[in-house]
């Protein structure tokens, strides 16, 4: 034993080692990866004269397991979807204000402002919104994308070729959409139905990639990926010749929003940032960058045209967009089961 | 190993009484980076689920149920034996047992390469095996990505040269997997071997050689027992990191299916927050790793005695 544990000192002392370095950070935030730019982080710490540090997560789920393990405390915002404000008040992790904390609070638009997934706005201010649903790429595929066909029954051409959001929220609910079930169904053949369809459509999908989703379409590795709206955006401006689908069956619609974590270390700059954030100015900046759409009025003079009037920003009328449902736990177990079915 | 052992049990002689407190700081990290966390995860593996992540103070079976019976989707099916996750395991155990195959493949040739030049240019060799460890893992593995897709420079390499037509699917297959394996871990198995073959004392092959031994009989019954120790030393560095792996599996094999190590992943950080089970598969992984390993030292011991 003696002489494995020398041998093995050798090689450990290989392995990497990485050190963070834990700043006196004044604000910290938890956010999705490529969401922000960092002018406009480097604009509010000059502004404020606060230190601002930002981990980053690729999916809701993954945020709040996280937080839920431990991170609570150490951050002071994060940005979660719709259906995750929700879940993560009802798990009490959510800090309240008043309106009146934030100046700028008559900025959010009225539709963003009794949102069913935090009524009035106590926790949580909007902070982008967006959809899902999956692009193509037109030099391989001409024919009709608007069916969510493209991902659960493709044509020949594009077998293969499919890259996937791996994220159980969106996958299910999409699959939901394409059977036209109701989301959160406990019905047993509708949940039957949904397991065969995942299970068959996957021997066409070549993999399964949320941060990636961009990389695969814009290297060519995929030519259908289901992709969020901005970020579809963005690889077409990277070079990719791809259009994004607005499903005939229906596709996802979202919202992203700053909430105040509870016990945030630093609650008074937390509320400054928000504030900051509804500020019309800095709200555009954030669009432009993640090619989404605020949820505060008044950005129009500060838009980039290309973002103004960018198809993945601009649904057109018929196709709806769904939100993602939150499922209580006993429907929840379901589709938890699904999902791991479908990647055993 | 059986005389580590039996040094072992003399040195604790040499340490009693007062002098026994130098050891506690052994124990302070024993304990707090083995026994405490393991201890954990043990304790974690018979508590209940809590919903979305999190874990209720109260016993239960559930997790080690779930791991080993099928009760259907709706859990109210008779219980039939689950293989969903032995087949994950089986898998994983597979891919890391072939990705330690070809280290050794590749590692042993080259650590005995490396042993067997004048001693001013063994380190430069090691040097240049370690060179590209000092990237992360992570760039590695997706620069590996960027090498082997369809529209890179090995298939337009391979494409220009007219071997073949269309590119090679690499990306998001079992091979991509298993080159990233291969690729992460080679020099774990190069370095102990190096470690053992440097002090390989050659008049040993010559000795051979008068003996009319061919160089097969000489690999076979004097060269590969004087560097077992390294084989094995860098058999089980390869093969256990290979075994919980999740980064090549995500990145080049496209995360379709779930390998040990991104099925434990999954149950902490991603969907279905199950924090018993993913300790419960924890503590299964761990126990077959101990087990061929104790099966090992003892055969090892058995031998040794003989």
């Amino acid at each position: 034993m003696k002489q494995l544990l020398k041998y093995s000192v050798a090689a450990i002392a290989l392995t990497g080692f990485s050190s963070t370095a834990q700043a006196e950070g004044k604000l910290s935030i938890y956010h999705w990866f490529e969401y922000i730019p960092q002018e406009l982080l480097d604009k509010f710490a000059k502004e404020y004269d606060v230190e601002v540090t930002m981990d980053t997560y690729d999916s809701n789920e993954a945020m709040l397991a996280a937080l839920k393990a431990g991170k609570m405390g150490s951050y002071d915002v994060a940005v979660p979807g719709d259906y995750m404000v929700e879940i993560m008040a009802g798990e009490g992790l959510l800090d309240t204000f008043e309106p009146g904390e934030l100046s700028n609070f008559s900025n959010i638009q009225p539709q963003w402002l009794d949102v069913s997934f935090d009524p009035g706005r106590k926790s949580s201010i909007p902070y982008q919104w967006g959809s899902t649903s999956f692009s193509v790429n037109r030099d391989k595929f001409k024919g009709d994308i608007n069916t969510t066909s493209i991902l659960f029954d493709p044509p020949a051409e594009l077998s293969g070729k499919i890259n996937v959001l791996d994220t159980q929220g969106e996958l299910l609910t999409m699959a939901s959409i394409h059977m036209g079930i109701p989301q959160c169904s406990s019905d047993r053949e509708q949940l039957k139905g949904l397991n065969k369809l995942v299970q068959d459509a996957k021997t066409h999908w070549a993999s399964f990639g949320s941060d990636t989703a961009k990389d695969v379409l814009v290297s060519g590795d995929a030519h259908v990926g289901m992709i969020w709206s901005g970020f579809s955006a963005k690889a077409r401006n990277e070079g990719a010749n791809i259009e994004y689908a607005y499903p005939k069956e229906g596709y996802i619609v979202w919202m992203d929003n700053v909430v105040l974590l509870k016990d945030a270390p630093n609650r008074e700059n937390a509320l400054k940032f928000m504030n900051f954030l509804l500020e019309p100015e800095n709200a555009a900046a954030v669009t432009n960058y993640a090619q989404y759409t605020a949820g505060v009025a008044g950005t129009e003079p500060f838009l980039d045209e290309a973002v103004k009037n960018s198809p993945e920003s601009n649904p057109p009328s018929g196709p709806v967009g769904h939100f993602v449902q939150a499922c209580p736990q006993d429907v929840q177990v379901l589709y938890d089961a699904i999902w791991t079915n479908l990647k055993k | 190993m059986a005389g580590g052992i039996a040094n072992a049990s003399e040195s604790a002689g040499i340490y009693k009484g007062r002098a026994g407190l130098l050891i506690l700081p052994s124990w302070l990290v024993i304990g707090f980076f083995l026994l405490l966390p393991v201890g954990m995860m043990l304790i974690y593996s018979f508590l209940t689920k809590e919903f979305r992540g999190g874990v209720i103070w109260e016993f239960s079976l559930a997790a080690y149920d779930q791991f080993f019976f099928n009760r259907g989707l709706f859990g109210d099916e008779p219980p039939q034996i689950e293989w969903t996750y032995i087949n994950i395991f089986w898998r994983s155990l597979w891919q890391a047992g072939l990705a330690t195959l070809f280290c050794l493949i590749i590692g042993f040739p080259t650590a005995w390469f490396i042993a067997t030049r004048v001693p001013r240019h063994r380190t430069v060799w090691l040097l240049l095996i370690t060179i590209p460890y000092w990237v992360n893992l992570l760039i590695r593995t997706v620069s590996m990505k960027f090498l082997i897709r369809d529209t890179g420079p090995m298939n337009e390499f391979l494409i220009w040269l007219g071997a073949i037509g269309e590119p090679l699917q690499l990306v998001n297959t079992n091979i991509a997997v298993q080159l990233g394996l291969f690729y992460s871990y080679l020099p774990f198995m190069v370095l102990p071997i190096y470690a053992s073959a440097e002090r390989y004392n050659f008049a040993l092959s010559e000795a051979a050689a008068d003996l009319y031994a061919g160089r097969w009989t000489t690999l076979r019954l004097i060269i590969l027992p004087a560097v077992k120790p390294g084989i094995i030393a860098g058999s089980i560095l390869v093969f256990v990191p290979s075994l919980g792996a999740f980064l090549a599996p995500d990145l080049l094999g496209g995360a379709k299916t779930f390998m040990i190590g991104s099925l434990i992943e999954e149950q902490f950080k991603g969907n279905a927050g199950n924090w018993p089970f993913g300790a419960a598969a924890s503590i299964i992984l761990l126990s077959i790793v101990m087990t061929v390993l104790i099966f090992y030292a003892r055969s090892q011991t058995r031998r040794e005695a003989r």
